[in-house]
């Protein structure tokens, strides 16, 4: 049988997996903004294969060229690496790394969306 | 500049594919299998008529009588003139086919997620989608208010992880999945779902669109088929696939469940169902129960085109659902390869975006009981044909264009 398709039926989690055993080697890093544009920036680049240039203005969208399947894997990738959920509307505001890095602050903290 | 300039990129998307002829209109509707197009007598291939039941003599008798009977609509919503005695027994042979309490009649399948949904969560709840829900579920979660989380497709682990995260959280949860998905006609682990709803205390809906009719020994669909039944709190599903109208419903055992049809805002500020429709889908349900062997017919055609498709190298979706996908390398190749399907006279959908998400180019295909093996093999026949001239069944091809 030939399996189907990327993100369609989970495939896509493979390259998230890695994601997560750099949680395991990176988690203890995390908590500034800093260490987030890295660890951030490192999920870029293993979502979309190559090296990213990455500041709080870069556009995920519009920069980093991601279609919605990029932008889902990339979403899920951050959600396993902080172990947190970013609920959809939050999800919708956001356009830049730095919304992205300002949500991830909010929901390690507790804040509510 | 006009206010739908914003809408700039779908547009040019439409207009190239308006440009390579993509848009249907059949001059005439022949059979549950067959329509003329194009001057053209083509099979039909792509129209979720699982049962076939659109041409059915008694369904259509039922619905000349009714509407000979009460006329052509309601011209009113279920709360104020639109509640006939039809709806009443609609909603009555649903409860008793499901073997439920309850039941409740939408005037469309699109708005009984939305209705559903939006009241079952609200504010401070938590709504847990899988990441490939229709667009219904999505458009229903925002009309609630709720909080609305993602999870990996048929992914009961990431599902588990996030109704984790929530520990402690107020709100309930509700996991929302769908017996089988539309686009790759695969099914959702339901049996792992259900454990994960019992372990993590939160409700299970599962919107039977597609396999009503369909799964099942009885044809309750997937949630009959895996035997979890008892674990799911509400099931959604459509008339417009296997009973072959157009509506939908929800069923439960929610002791209060009624509340729904006061505060359910798309079943309360719409027209209802058509007494047509009504006495229709009435017949239809009949019929699912009374003839099993339509769904044998269904799952062997079902079989019969994946096994072919599959033998002759292309990639499909994982399961032998009556919904089956043949994925395509790229936009360009999916426009060309539907196009030269539909002059062999194939008709089938082409699900490419900006209908689909960016990634998602597929021609989906669906079978119903009504098709005869003959229709089946001369289908398979066309997309031999086709794959051969566009170079499409070759080794390197098949290497290039690959299986995941």
């Amino acid at each position: 049988m030939l399996r189907g398709f990327a993100l369609l039926d989970g495939t896509a989690t493979g390259g998230m997996r890695q994601n997560h055993q750099l949680a395991l080697v990176d988690g203890a890093a995390v908590g500034a903004g800093r260490f987030l544009r890295a660890d951030i920036s490192s999920i870029f680049e293993q979502v979309l294969g190559h090296p990213v240039q990455i500041d709080d203005n870069t556009d995920i969208v519009e920069d980093l060229g991601m279609d919605s399947l990029g932008v889902m894997n990339f979403v899920m990738a951050i959600e396993d690496f902080y172990d947190i959920s970013i609920p959809l509307d939050r999800i919708a505001q956001i356009e830049t790394v730095g919304d992205l890095i300002h949500a991830v602050e909010d929901l390690r903290s507790g804040t509510p969306a | 500049m006009t206010i739908l300039a914003k809408h700039s990129a779908s547009k040019l998307a439409y207009d190239n594919l308006h440009a390579h002829g993509v848009d249907v209109r059949f001059d005439d509707i022949l059979s549950p299998t067959e329509g003329m197009l194009n001057g053209r007598r083509t099979i039909l291939l792509g129209t979720n008529n699982y049962l076939g039941l659109t041409f059915d003599a008694d369904c259509i008798e039922r619905a000349v009588e009714a509407t000979r009977r009460q006329g052509t609509g309601t011209t009113g919503s279920r709360v104020a003139n639109g509640t006939y005695d039809g709806h009443m027994k609609l909603e009555q042979a649903l409860a008793t086919f499901y073997g439920r309490e309850h039941a409740m009649v939408f005037s469309t399948g699109y708005q009984a997620n939305l209705g559903v949904l939006s009241a079952l969560v609200g504010r401070g709840d938590h709504l847990m989608l899988d990441a490939d829900s229709h667009a219904s579920i999505y458009d229903g979660s925002r009309l609630g208010g709720s909080e609305v989380i993602r999870f990996r497709h048929n992914s009961p682990d990431d599902l588990y992880k996030r109704l984790r995260r929530l520990e402690g959280a107020p709100g309930d949860r509700l996991i929302v999945v769908e017996g089988i998905y539309s686009m790759l006609g695969d099914t959702a682990p339901l049996k792992e779902i259900a454990a994960v709803k019992r372990e993590t205390g939160a409700y299970l809906l599962v919107d039977e669109a597609h396999s009503l009719g369909v799964l099942g020994e009885t044809g309750r669909g997937l949630a009959e088929a895996a035997g979890v039944e008892a674990d799911v709190d509400f099931i959604v599903g459509t008339f417009s696939k296997s009973l072959g109208s157009v509506g939908g419903f929800c069923v439960s055992d929610s002791p209060d469940f009624d509340v729904m049809r006061i505060i359910s805002r798309p079943y309360m500020f719409t027209a209802s169902l058509p007494p047509g429709v009504v006495a229709s889908t009435l017949e239809a349900l009949v019929k699912l129960q009374a003839e099993p062997e339509l769904r044998v017919s269904l799952m062997r055609n079902a079989r019969r085109l994946y096994d072919g498709l599959v033998a002759m190298g292309f990639e499909t979706g994982p399961e032998a659902n009556p919904i089956v996908a043949v994925a395509m390398p790229d936009q360009e190749t999916a426009v060309i390869f539907w196009k030269m399907l539909l002059e062999a006279g194939l008709y089938l959908n082409l699900a490419v975006p900006p209908a689909t998400p960016s990634h998602v180019r597929l021609l989906r295909t669906s079978v119903s009981a009504a098709h005869t093996s003959a229709q089946i093999d001369t289908a398979l026949a066309i997309f031999a044909d086709v794959g051969r001239r566009l170079g499409f069944l070759t080794s390197d091809r098949r290497r290039a264009g690959g299986a995941v």
